[in-house]
């Protein structure tokens, strides 16, 4: 038999299920689901509980998920929104300059590039950054081929 | 000085403990109940192989150390996961997670390559979040 369960522990399935799937087609009709809630009463329930609508909280979290691929990636911002669940590219521009001040191009861009985090090991740096000889008359294909 | 045991605040004791021995895989340090004290149930929990550490899985007192505005409140806390935090560490966390799913635990992260290392998170059915962490070697040295 189940101990008995304060409701907010079925909210809290809920909003671990937008922190673990965001990057899925996942919906306030989900987050209900997993809290075991009707839409209204759950939304209702969950905005007391944590202060915020559950698509609030989703769409910070897919927000926040995206300015750390910003970040951390050369993702372009089209790839970026549907990694973190989005679809529009359009209203994804729109909800983060609302929240993070800048379009995602110019928040990319007050940063320094991802490149200059990547941990490329140093053999494959040696091997991909040599420079291709081209000063070179072997290179010129023989005369009169 | 050294850590003796820190303390969870769960739910229910039977249910906790019945977690923290038969899905986790912990070993029970302590379980002793005093008529005394109002029934105060003094149990701790830890892992195979570490007896000198453990998590005390503690009730939430009723009247009258805790009044019931209080009580509440602790209760939601936890329900919400604001409550506390344990974070462990392991040799293989991508195995422990495996074995841990298997038992019916419920996991908020899968197994993630970090800087740090690897780490996953899961609740207790408290609400309590628990962290995974198998740690870098190089963030050892």
């Amino acid at each position: 038999m189940m101990a008995f369960a304060p409701p907010a522990r079925h909210l809290l399935r809920a909003k671990d299920l937008a922190d673990a799937r965001y990057a899925e087609p996942l919906g306030v009709e989900e987050m209900a689901a997993a809290a075991g809630l009707s839409r209204a009463h759950f939304s209702r329930e969950f905005r007391r509980a944590f202060g915020e609508s559950p698509h609030s909280y989703l769409l910070t979290r897919r927000l926040e998920r995206a300015a750390a691929l910003l970040r951390n990636t050369d993702r372009s911002v089209a790839e970026i929104c549907l990694d973190v669940g989005l679809t529009s590219v359009g209203s994804f521009t729109t909800s983060f300059k609302r929240n993070f001040g800048k379009t995602p191009t110019a928040y990319r861009a007050s940063f320094p590039p991802a490149s200059a985090w990547a941990v490329v090991p140093g053999c494959v740096v040696r091997a991909n950054a040599r420079p291709r000889k081209r000063t070179f008359r072997e290179d010129k294909p023989p005369a009169g081929s | 000085m050294k850590i003796g045991s820190a303390q969870l605040w769960v739910q229910d004791q039977e249910e906790a403990l019945k977690f923290w021995t038969e899905k986790v895989g912990f070993e029970v340090r302590a379980d002793v109940t005093m008529p005394e004290m109002g029934d105060f149930r003094w149990l701790t929990v830890s892992p195979p192989g570490q007896e000198d550490v453990s998590v005390v899985l503690m009730a939430v007192p009723g009247e009258p150390i805790i009044d019931p505005a209080t009580q509440e409140q602790i209760r939601d806390l936890a329900a919400k996961g604001f409550a506390g935090t344990v974070f462990l560490v392991t040799d293989d966390c991508r195995a422990d997670y495996e074995r841990l799913a298997a038992n019916g635990v419920e996991f908020t992260e899968a197994p993630e390559e970090r800087p740090y290392g690897i780490d996953a998170g899961f609740r207790d059915p408290s609400g309590n979040a628990i962290r995974l962490t198998q740690v870098a070697m190089s963030f050892n040295a």
